[in-house]
């Protein structure tokens, strides 16, 4: 229905649609829904079918029906998933500590004034752009267990006189994944609070430094405390990856050995896809979500109380 | 040209969105008939040239088949798998290993008149390959080949320890292996986390000390004194024969490791033979004759309680959401006769051989007597995965999540004692036969 305006003591009609395209509701609306359409499409229903997957007995090509929460028991009673929980924890504390240390690092090193700064700081990103299946591979022959180069050149340097297990042994395997996922994941955190060092004011370096401060008391009274906010997030995103990360693990160590590599995500594809048991590979990869929601939840909150302190 | 307006344009694109939500499925292209075939990247290349070059013209003009030939990774198939029947598209034949046909029955097309008709005209499917694709009295895959795995080794270095024919048992073996290891030529074997060589190493060795993962009944049986004896001689074995990097090897460390003279022997397909005679003037002895004229082949040795060999079935599935099942047999049955076959199974020289018996009276056995010992191989085979029971979902699961193989790897890396490891495997086993 049109209704009737008075502009410039004219009466004009108003269409139903001009009043939709000058109303900011309909317009926010509108604009939202590709976002909001996305999101439910890749992201809310991926989630609820695996969900919904999770307490049912689906297998390949057999819809299966609910069991409940049978999948969630048996992965708990599943000594191969208590192993590849604790490692994924394992792997993704000690990797996120030394991207941080190493990154922070790198970070204040670009910070400081060089010939071929712009070269350098670019070359630094190569590990985070090469595709991880094509640097898992890399490693993987740098790791081999009768051709790697690192025993080679040990061995030739005279440091060793038999090979190190980098792959073969469990223990070794695991800290072999942690230092190639540092090396992958480290650039992304250099860059980002290299980012973040330049938003602070030389200023304030300086003032400390006419008070007397030191390089380390510098850092840890001027530096730290403005850099902690993106920090914060980097490490955010980097658990949510490194917790998740799958890619790594299956080109390196398929898991083994004897199982001492296995991450939940490796776990979950052996099982829903190697397998065919898509419920029990489903509700095997929920176990992430409350782990990274804990994780992410609380590491927000503490940026949330340093914003409004 | 016809000129296509903005309105006409929307009206189709429309009318077929709105089919496409309606039937679930999303559109099929080239519906004419296009056979789309998936298989693994061959560990002998040519055999893939074979499907490609020869077949994809012959069969357009025997039967006006536009045959489309995909190849991928052996360890991707069951992502492709998967994805295609929960999606209900994608190749109209898929290559499957092992007991995958159990795992995947549902969504086969029933091919036993195909199956009965090469079975018939062969000789007979080998009894694994039938109890690998025949469920329930139908036919839910074509088998195509069997590759054996057998042991190859260096004809010369162990002549030099002693060994001038191949260790007939376990313990000859460890004995032959050990003065190998102290040459710095130990045997490769992989115990890693990797689909081929690692199982039908594990399983048969199992068996031969007469351990098996359940009784007739379906009880697990794997925590016994003879699986424990097994773990306990393959732990000794490993140290004192085997190259100890094993543990992390997939299924090709030991081809290159063997290609490059580190090991003196390990268990393989043809692989390693095939890869020495195609590259002659690569793959050189210590002593510069070409590799390949000291490479023998044997069976896995004999142990207290038999001897065991695991041979990996390739099979076809012809999948039940295709548009075009029909043609898919078609083809099968084109490539199965026996002129056709034929093209592909010579160029495999042995890696692989036909799924009948038939094809072990082929002249091509008689070209390289290095090759002989696979040419009966499959018809050996006495046993599956699930032994005492059927290869079935369970046996898969078991399979896939390797823990035999993870029982020996456990206790040759010392991470575990061989009971404990035993009992690790067991408990493992008895959650997924009970399903808690």
């Amino acid at each position: 229905m049109n209704e009737t305006l008075v502009v410039n003591g004219r009466r004009q009609r108003v269409s139903r649609l001009t009043r939709l395209l000058e109303s900011e509701k309909a317009l926010a609306g509108a604009l939202l829904a590709p976002g909001v359409a996305i999101l439910v499409i890749f992201i809310a229903y991926p989630f609820v079918m695996a969900l919904w997957f999770s307490l049912t007995s689906i297998r390949v090509g057999d819809q299966g029906q609910f069991v409940g929460l049978a999948n969630f028991t048996k992965a708990i009673n599943d000594t191969i998933f208590q192993q590849a929980f604790k490692n994924t924890v394992f792997y993704t504390f000690w990797a996120t500590i030394f991207k941080l240390a190493l990154g922070m690092w790198l970070a204040l090193l670009l910070n400081r004034h060089f010939r071929f700064k712009r070269i350098v700081r670019a070359s630094m990103l190569l590990p985070f752009i090469i595709p991880t299946v094509l640097s898992a591979f890399a490693w993987r022959w740098m790791f081999d267990p009768t051709f790697s180069v690192m025993n080679w050149g040990l061995y030739h340097a005279g440091m060793i006189t038999d090979r190190l297990p980098f792959l073969s042994d469990g223990d070794w395997a695991m800290w072999c994944a942690v230092a190639v996922n540092t090396w992958r994941g480290m650039p992304f955190f250099a860059i980002t609070l290299l980012a973040g060092l330049q938003t602070i004011s030389p200023d304030l370096h300086e003032a400390a430094a006419l008070d007397g401060a030191n390089a380390w008391n510098r850092f840890w009274h001027v530096t730290w405390p403005l850099l902690l906010p993106v920090t914060l997030v980097v490490v955010v995103f980097s658990v949510i990856q490194t917790f998740s990360d799958f890619q790594l693990i299956y080109v390196l160590t398929g898991g083994g050995p004897a199982n001492s590599t296995h991450l939940i995500a490796t776990y979950a594809y052996q099982i829903g896809v190697g397998s065919g048991l898509l419920g029990e590979g489903a509700a095997l990869s929920l176990f992430m979500f409350p782990v990274l929601f804990a994780v992410v939840w609380v590491q927000l909150r503490s940026l949330r109380r340093m914003e409004n302190a | 040209m016809a000129r296509i307006t903005r309105r006409t344009f929307l009206q189709y694109s429309g009318a077929g969105m709105a089919g496409i939500l309606a039937s679930h499925r999303a559109p099929v292209f080239a519906q004419a008939n296009t056979v789309h075939i998936l298989r693994w990247n061959d560990f002998v290349p040519a055999a893939d040239k074979v499907l490609r070059e020869v077949y994809a013209p012959e069969v357009q003009k025997a039967l006006g088949i536009k045959l489309n030939v995909e190849t991928i990774n052996a360890n991707d198939i069951p992502a492709r798998a998967t994805s295609s029947i929960q999606s209900g598209n994608g190749p109209d034949i898929i290559m499957i290993l092992n007991n995958y046909p159990h795992l995947y029955a549902s969504a086969a097309v029933d091919v036993s008149a195909l199956a009965d008709e090469v079975g018939k005209a062969g000789g007979g499917i080998y009894d694994a390959a039938t109890q690998l694709n025949r469920i329930g009295g139908k036919w839910v895959s074509m088998p195509w080949s069997m590759v054996p795995a057998l042991i190859a080794y260096r004809k010369s270095w162990f002549d030099e320890v002693g060994a001038k024919s191949f260790p007939k048992t376990w313990q000859e073996y460890q004995a032959v292996g050990k003065k190998l290891k102290a040459a710095k030529r130990p045997l490769g074997q992989t115990l890693g986390n990797t689909f081929g060589d690692a199982p039908t190493f594990t399983y048969p060795f199992l068996w031969s000390f007469g351990g098996q993962e359940v009784d007739a009944k379906g009880k697990t049986v794997l925590d016994s004194k003879e699986t424990l004896e097994s773990v306990r001689f393959m732990t000794q074995f490993w140290k004192d024969a085997h190259d100890e990097g094993g543990l992390a090897w997939d299924d090709s460390n030991n081809n290159r490791a063997f290609l490059s003279g580190d090991i003196s022997a390990s268990l393989n397909g043809a692989s390693i033979y095939v890869a020495a005679l195609n590259g002659k003037d690569k793959f050189k002895t210590d002593k510069g004759a070409p590799l390949h004229t000291d490479i023998q082949h044997a069976a896995l040795p004999a142990g207290p309680k038999g001897q065991h060999g695991y041979h990996t079935a390739f099979n076809h599935m012809v999948m039940k959401y295709s548009k075009n099942a029909k043609g898919a047999i078609e083809f099968l049955r084109w490539a199965h006769k026996k002129e056709n076959y034929e093209k592909w199974f010579t160029v495999q020289k042995g890696f692989a051989t036909g799924p009948t018996r038939e094809w072990e009276k082929h002249a091509m056995w008689d070209n390289d007597p290095v090759m002989k010992p696979f040419q009966t191989a499959p018809a050996l085979q006495k046993r599956l995965m699930g032994y005492q029971g059927q290869p079935n979902q369970k046996a898969a699961e078991a399979w896939n999540k390797y823990i035999v193989t993870v029982m020996y790897a456990q206790a040759c890396s010392g991470k575990s004692k061989p009971e404990e490891a035993v009992k690790w495997a067991a408990g493992e086993l008895g959650k997924i036969y009970t399903g808690t």
